[in-house]
């Protein structure tokens, strides 16, 4: 269980300013849970995604993982970013493989398990291509392989979809829900795509900018497994409306400066 | 037919234009010696130049050999200064910072005023010229390493320390890696710089080398042998080039520039 504890990050930008990038969140997560974190860009998503990883310590606050207070990355955390980045000059079984080498945890069952992963996301026939020669979806679906090879109880994804064309970024949020009942893990998603959100989410965490802070944490009780035809059902489009309301009223508050 | 020949046109049109090229210039340049009855140690004809080089072949090849062996040794030797001090640079700012204006003082500093100032420290030995071609080639190479080395997406660099990667193991399996493409770029200046410092180091203090034997030669108003060493220098030059572009072909496929 991840337990965001009234977290504060407090950034000192060049000019010797201050900037509150978050400002007292709170997000209780629990084990194997699916939740969204969507807001305007600036709102702190990334932030709060870098804290939870571990990458950078709050100003204030804590974040507790199964009780234990965050203090530098964990080994049971894997974490997808919005560009796949994986390793030009290694192939697709080497690059799923990568951490295991950081961590010196390569054994003689870890091709199978990386081959084993590679099938679960349809890769399986691509273990020996190089990452230029997959599309831009493939490459974000061994980038997810890349993130499971440690068997992570915790899965943190940052836009993971949002350099992908409408149609493969839809094909892969129906994807990710497939390998998530597949192997149950907390997800953490950060996504700028409202009903991408209510789709995969079990909790949805709204968040306004300047300072970063929780809006509303909304359930989506829609059953399970879904698809993009529940688009047009009443209850998909009222959670849809909530959650866009809270992004829209904050911008008419005058919160965004930077608005044309 | 029509189509096949264009095909095949289409794959040496590359080669034969500029050697084209270069045979008509040596044509007129031919023509324009006999024709204006240009003395030879003013411009020696093409065909002199020819014929001179066959004269003395086993001495030249002496003089490139020496030559080469000073390009490489300032070559090695940039290659091994410059991964220490590219990997300081990209690790901390502070050591950037104390470093750079170092590197570029270096640079500043002419390398034919250095080069009879080492000869008086170090000898008339192959030191000096291994020194001047070293400050010359390894300039390049280091900034460009040093770029690649930070040109790493930052994404990547939190990957591997959500991992808790090690500041070697960051070096190793991505930074290294990750800079390839900049390092044969930097590599292919270095070699072609390490061509022009050996030259100034001969200039100054030697007594074998292609350098040196411009120097002899235009002494003697030989024109035909310094024009015969210019020519190899150059052919060096390209030589060396392509050698590093090969290599980097070779080992790293994924880098080179896609065809």
């Amino acid at each position: 269980m991840i337990e965001i504890d009234k977290i504060s990050k407090i950034f000192r930008s060049l000019d010797g300013d201050d900037v509150i990038a978050l400002e007292d969140v709170s997000l209780k997560i629990e084990l194997s849970e699916f939740v969204s974190i969507v807001g305007p860009s600036g709102c702190g998503k990334s932030t709060l995604l870098r804290l939870v990883a571990g990458l950078s310590e709050p100003t204030e606050g804590r974040v507790m993982i199964d009780g234990n207070e965050m203090k530098e990355p964990r080994q049971d955390i894997g974490m997808v970013f919005q560009a796949p980045t994986l390793l030009p000059w290694a192939n697709i079984l080497k690059n799923v493989l990568f951490p295991l080498k950081v961590l010196h945890r390569i054994t003689t069952d870890s091709d199978d398990q990386a081959r084993e992963l590679l099938k679960l996301v349809g890769l399986e026939e691509f273990e020996n291509k190089m990452p230029s020669e997959l599309s831009g979806g493939m490459q974000q679906r061994a980038a997810i392989c890349r993130a499971l090879i440690t068997e992570p109880k915790i899965l943190l994804m940052d836009e993971p979809f949002g350099a992908l064309d409408a149609l493969t970024r839809e094909e892969m949020g129906l994807e990710l829900q497939r390998i998530w009942t597949e192997r149950p893990t907390t997800i953490v998603f950060v996504t700028h795509s409202v009903p991408e959100a209510v789709l995969l989410s079990d909790k949805v965490c709204v968040m306004s900018a300047r300072p970063g802070c929780v809006k509303e944490i909304i359930e989506i009780p829609l059953p399970r497994p879904r698809s993009y035809s529940q688009e047009t059902e009443q209850k998909f489009q009222r959670l849809s409306h909530r959650i866009r309301g809270h992004i829209f009223e904050n911008q008419k508050s005058g919160g965004r400066s930077d608005a044309a | 037919m029509q189509r096949r020949l264009k095909r095949v046109w289409h794959n040496i049109r590359g080669g034969v234009l500029p050697l084209t090229a270069i045979i008509l210039l040596g044509l007129l340049w031919e023509g324009s010696v006999h024709f204006f009855s240009i003395p030879v140690y003013l411009l020696p004809a093409p065909s002199v130049i020819w014929v001179d080089f066959i004269g003395n072949v086993d001495l030249v090849y002496g003089h490139t050999m020496a030559t080469v062996s000073t390009i490489l040794g300032g070559f090695l030797l940039s290659i091994v200064i410059s991964f220490p001090l590219a990997m300081m640079i990209a690790s901390s700012a502070v050591i950037a910072n104390t470093l750079y204006p170092l590197l570029v003082l270096t640079q500043s500093i002419p390398k034919v005023a250095l080069a009879p100032i080492l000869v008086v420290s170090m000898g008339a030995g192959e030191g000096p010229r291994v020194i001047v071609t070293f400050l010359v080639a390894f300039f390049p190479l280091v900034t460009s390493l040093a770029t690649g080395l930070m040109a790493v997406p930052k994404d990547l660099v939190e990957l591997s320390r959500s991992y808790k990667s090690t500041w070697w193991q960051q070096m190793w399996l991505i930074r290294l890696p990750w800079s390839v493409p900049f390092l044969f770029n930097g590599l292919k200046l270095s070699i072609t710089f390490a061509v022009v410092g050996a030259t100034v180091g001969e200039f100054v203090a030697a007594d074998k080398g292609l350098g040196y034997q411009i120097m002899a030669a235009t002494s003697f108003f030989n024109t035909p042998v310094a024009f015969g060493a210019l020519v190899i220098l150059s052919l060096l030059g390209i030589v060396l080039f392509q050698s590093v572009a090969i290599l980097e072909k070779v080992l790293f496929p994924w880098s080179s520039p896609q065809e």
